[in-house]
């Protein structure tokens, strides 16, 4: 995989410096079969420094999980080596099966087969609360 | 088909006419012997509790109904390890209303995802318990004709009581309801609790941890249980535990139509010595809690 051009995938472009393998992971990409490049540090004009992540197919993204974990990123969609279009998360009203609720005495701890649903009660603060049992989910920025 | 898992499942106009209805409940016992003639309660508790199940079995009794269930999760599927969801799929097929209580948060809302009759969640673990605060409601109505313009008092465990938190955010939806907290430092309302209720709301507040300092503003005393297993050291507990009994020479300086509440049990933060006070109403309470239930009970089933 050439790391700059890709031919068909998805660049996920201004990621916060040192978030890219948080995304890497809530984004499972550890489970694709194509190439994935991560690229760490690389100087923006805009942001100091800003991580890049670059999927060499046009896997069908969550962007909500985006949306939770860094609302600032910018999604590229490549086609025959050209961008067609460019989408900017949000903050998600809902999370489903993205985080799990950290709280023992939650139901979800103890019931197969629950879907982990957590919904943002504050969006100023950017705060997610699990819907069984009401506990916060750490927000990304913590 | 409503359940009734949160208290803000329940609007404030919804509120307000079960409290009618238990009123009228109240008034013409012999209009509601036979309301839920042939209906079934399930009443499943997954961890026991005497007060609730009796409360609940007597509400759907006096309705005319009958009762089936289990009070405690080893004599149930539960303990050959059957999920919340399975038990209520098979319940809902032998009963017409269920009132649960479960040890983990949330099960209650598990159930009613599930379940093809309404589901009331009879407390579930230290996150709701939704018809205490019906009932604690119902006992403000009555007493103080109003649920509206009062400074209401709470004192004791304010950081784990989850009577106190729901009660709470019950009375941000109405108007005027000033609060002093009080409190020992270790069990101090949560910051959530605040920000996302108290402030969110504008409701005026004082945080306090002298009770003798607040008692003669109140109109509404809410008293909790301190646990000995909330303080780290026994000699905090020693040293707290007598300053959050409610006793006559404190009630002294209160209002002489303060009405004391207790979700009960008590174990000694309120003297029996108050008990003939006609400012005690935490006995009413238990009462008032069985003809909210039976309101509940009326409205979930749809019947008038
Ligand atoms: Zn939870």
């Amino acid at each position: 995989m050439n790391i700059d051009s890709i031919k068909n995938g998805i660049v996920i472009d201004h990621i916060k410096a040192g978030k890219s393998m948080e995304l890497y992971h809530y984004l499972n990409l550890e489970n694709l079969n194509c190439s994935v490049a991560i690229i760490k540090n690389v100087v923006s004009k805009k942001m100091g420094r800003k991580d890049i992540i670059k999927i060499d197919e046009d896997i069908h993204l969550n962007l909500d999980v985006l949306g939770y974990v860094d609302p600032d990123t910018t999604v590229n969609i490549i086609k025959d080596g050209v961008r067609i279009e460019k989408r900017h998360p949000e903050l998600p009203m809902q999370l489903v099966n993205v985080i799990k609720c950290k709280n023992p005495r939650c139901i979800t701890t103890t019931e197969q087969e629950i879907a982990q649903i957590f919904k943002l009660t504050d969006r100023k603060n950017r705060v997610y609360r699990c819907i069984y049992c009401e506990s916060k989910a750490k927000t990304s920025k913590e | 088909m409503q359940h009734l898992i949160d208290i803000c499942d329940l609007s404030v106009a919804e509120i307000d006419r079960l409290i009618e209805k238990s009123n009228d409940i109240i008034k013409h016992r012999e209009n509601y012997s036979e309301k839920c003639k042939g209906k079934k309660l399930a009443a499943l508790f997954f961890e026991p509790s005497t007060r609730t199940r009796l409360s609940f079995e007597a509400a759907m009794l006096e309705l005319g109904g009958s009762v089936i269930g289990f009070s405690e999760a080893n004599s149930s599927s539960a303990a050959k390890g059957e999920s919340v969801s399975d038990t209520i799929r098979t319940v809902g097929c032998y009963a017409d209303i269920i009132a649960m209580r479960h040890p983990k948060e949330g099960a209650p809302l598990v159930a009613s995802m599930k379940s093809s009759v309404p589901i009331i969640n009879a407390g579930d673990g230290g996150h709701n318990h939704p018809t205490q605060t019906l009932a604690d409601l119902l006992t403000i109505k009555r007493e103080k004709g109003r649920l509206n313009d009062l400074t209401v008092g709470f004192c004791g465990d304010l950081k784990f009581g989850r009577t106190v938190h729901s009660l709470i955010t019950a009375l941000s939806r109405q108007n005027n309801i000033r609060l002093i907290l009080i409190s020992p430092q270790e069990l101090k309302i949560p910051e959530y609790m605040k920000q996302e209720v108290i402030e969110r709301f504008g409701m005026p507040y004082e945080e306090t941890d002298s009770l003798e300092k607040a008692i003669p503003n109140l109109d509404v005393l809410y008293m909790t249980r301190v646990q000995r297993e909330r303080f780290f050291k026994e000699a905090d507990y020693i040293r707290l535990k007598d300053s959050y009994i409610l006793n006559l020479s404190k009630l002294a300086h209160a209002k002489a139509d303060l009405s004391i509440l207790h979700p009960l049990p008590r174990v000694n933060e309120i003297s029996v010595e108050v008990d003939d006070d006609p400012r005690a109403c935490y006995f009413k309470q238990v009462l008032n809690g069985k003809y909210i239930r039976m309101a509940l009970i009326l409205k979930l089933l749809g019947v008038e």
